[in-house]
């Protein structure tokens, strides 16, 4: 029997190796700003639980490094992944001295390593198993519940970003539900708003070639200038129309973060709906005019339902785009995550920058993953309406 | 006939406009100042003060040029290494590990750099690198699996090798795509630049974040300005030039 091994698997086991045995685990520090001490996996947990995690890692990295089937792969970077999830919080415990309570414990370079090489791992698995968009939501759901059920039974606790979570509780989920709303809100109006616009410009041909251009210069334009700019305006608005005050609209804050965000959704909403119009095949166009549609009857009958994945797809990109960029809206002031990442920033920690850049990245990819699937269930269906 | 000699030759009169104003701008910036003054309030500097915005532009631009070489030629070798026989099996992966990476948010890439390798151009040259990466590799990777098959199998019946093929045919030929990511790289990169000054990096960045502290919207606009033309400008270089080797090989492919 010859051993024939995986291309990718050796990478893997490479990363694996160096993470287990030559990388630190887990970081002690003796209070929330000195300078860490590594442990390596043995030093972090009691001699048994190390030792077996240990296994785990290895027997999972040769499953990885020979060609192996499928489902064996799939196993194994799902139990060292659980693995690992669970035994961090189990290294925060011990490490952390019996009734110490400024001992802060975090993940270290190690942790994270093996955290990459086995999602590789998982990630490689899933594109081979070309998941069906219903399967891959699926999958989401049952990481995301894995994970909340980490979070919620306390396991992790003992680790440094939960304890800066723990002292900020409360303005955690303000600033999130700010930084939701910001990035859902000013897509919708980017929607709202880019829709007919992109139509507009898909029937005035003339329209096209300027609108398009407007809205590519605001793009070059850096989201902490745009923010900062809107700032005038806004202040001016708010101090010169009546009312406008009273809607929460203030110079600082969330209105300009809201407006810029906007502005920047414009384009991809707008240009998307363009090419999806023009992408039209013209026979469907022609074979609807034939059964006497009205303009508006096409334009929702048949125009609109095939150019739709097109439109999705830019509002995936400003999904995504916006859920990262609201980050920057804690600069002036508008709230969001990025308020810890600046935070953390600013007093050098770094549980407190992870503490915003975490929750930011899970929803970003959260949103692309859905939308994916949702983009490939709109196209499917419309291959399927639209015999060839 | 008149009429559109004029409007073929408006947006180059257009773009020299802009070159000019720009350079005037950052070498004398003394002499916009009654144009910024009525921007500052309690008599604030109407021009940024706390260093010379030439210098800042410059080393902008060399952030901006370094990150994007790199991201280039990592991001090319990678695409080819996955479309040669022996790399093929990445390929898959690849495209999903590509989606992955462009959801995370220049900022978080860029406040998890600073742990690793402390404050300064260093986070920012990781940043940019990492998501400069990701329209280069993907244009690469388009540019490399579209080729016209008749074209990739006239090369083989020429005997060329695996190493001709790639230099003489289907690196030239992918040339115009790549350089289409090379351009959008290069554009995000100019405005995630600016981020880099949250972390101490030297860029234009610093004279708009200098102007969000001190509230003066004169020195948010003069950075956020000069990005801006570098960008619409840089762009517009790059668009001409893949332009330029598009024609080419759509001479030499016809």
């Amino acid at each position: 029997m010859t051993v024939r091994f995986d291309k990718l698997g050796v990478v893997i086991a490479a990363i694996v190796a160096y993470a287990a045995f030559a990388a630190p685990f887990a970081t002690f520090r003796a209070n929330r700003i000195v300078p860490g001490e590594a442990r390596s996996i043995l030093e972090a947990l009691p001699a048994a639980t190390g030792s077996l995690l240990l296994a785990i890692v290895v027997v999972s990295a040769i499953i990885a490094l020979l060609k192996t089937p499928l489902i064996l792969r799939l196993a194994a970077s799902v139990v060292a992944l659980a693995a690992l999830a669970l035994l961090i919080g189990v290294a925060g415990s011990f490490l952390t001295p019996q009734g110490n309570t400024f001992a802060r414990i975090s993940p270290a370079s190690g942790f994270w390593l093996l955290i990459f090489a086995f999602t590789l791992l998982l990630a490689d698995v899933l594109t081979r198993l070309n998941l069906s968009p219903w399967a891959r939501i699926g999958v989401l759901v049952v990481a995301a519940a894995a994970i909340g059920l980490l979070l919620v039974s306390g396991s992790w606790d003992s680790l440094s970003i939960l304890k800066e979570y723990a002292n900020r509780a409360d303005s955690f989920w303000a600033e999130g539900s700010k930084h939701v709303t910001l990035a859902l809100g000013s897509l919708a109006a980017a929607v709202i708003s880019g829709l007919p616009l992109g139509i507009l410009c898909h029937r005035v041909e003339k329209l096209r070639a300027g609108v398009l251009n407007v809205l590519n210069i605001i793009q070059t334009i850096p989201s902490i200038a745009l923010f900062g700019l809107l700032i005038a305006p806004l202040g001016w608005v708010a101090t010169h129309v009546p009312g406008a005050a009273s809607l929460g609209i203030r110079g600082i804050g969330t209105a300009p973060a809201f407006v810029a965000l906007f502005l920047y959704s414009l384009l991809p909403v707008v240009a998307n709906t363009v090419i999806g119009l023009v992408g039209v095949p013209r026979a469907a166009n022609d074979a609807a005019r034939g059964m006497g549609m009205t303009e508006r009857q096409r334009l929702f009958g048949v125009e609109f339902p095939l150019a739709f994945p097109v439109i999705l797809t830019g509002i995936r990109i400003v999904l995504v785009q916006n859920i990262g960029l609201a980050t920057i809206a804690a600069l002036i002031g508008g709230g969001g995550f990025g308020v810890f990442v600046f935070q953390g920033v600013g007093q050098t920690a770094m549980d407190l920058v992870l503490l915003g850049a975490m929750p930011t990245v899970a929803l970003a990819f959260a949103a692309a993953i859905v939308l994916d699937a949702v983009i490939e269930m709109t196209s499917i269906r419309r291959r399927e309406a639209q015999p060839a | 006939m008149k009429e559109a000699g004029v409007k073929a030759w408006l947006p180059s009169l257009l773009r020299l406009a802009l070159v000019v104003l720009l350079i005037a701008f950052v070498t004398n910036p003394g002499w916009f100042e009654p144009l910024l003054k009525p921007l500052t309030e309690n008599n604030a500097p109407a021009i940024y003060n706390q260093g010379s915005l030439l210098t800042l532009t410059l080393l902008h631009l060399r952030t901006v040029l370094i990150a994007t070489m790199a991201a280039t030629i990592v991001a090319v070798a990678l695409a080819i290494l996955v479309t040669r026989p022996a790399g093929i099996e990445f390929l898959p992966l690849s495209r999903s590990l590509v989606n992955i990476g462009q959801t995370f948010p220049p900022v978080a890439v860029l406040a998890l750099a600073v742990p690793a390798v402390g404050f300064g151009e260093k986070p920012t040259l990781i940043a940019l690198f990492l998501y400069g990466l990701l329209p280069i590799f993907e244009n690469a990777l388009t540019g490399l699996t579209t080729l016209p098959a008749n074209v990739v199998e006239a090369a083989r019946g020429a005997g060329m090798t695996g190493w001709q093929r790639l230099v003489k045919v289907e690196l030239p030929l992918s040339a115009p795509i790549i350089l289409g990511g090379i351009r959008l790289s290069v554009v995000i990169s100019l405005a995630t630049a600016t981020i880099g000054s949250t972390v101490a990096a030297r860029t234009l960045g610093e004279v708009i974040i200098a102007g969000l502290l001190s509230n003066n919207l004169a020195f948010v606009l003069q950075g956020g300005l000069i990005v801006a033309a570098l960008a619409v400008l840089i762009y517009d270089g790059l668009s001409a030039i893949e332009r330029y080797t598009a024609r080419r090989m759509g001479q030499e492919t016809a």
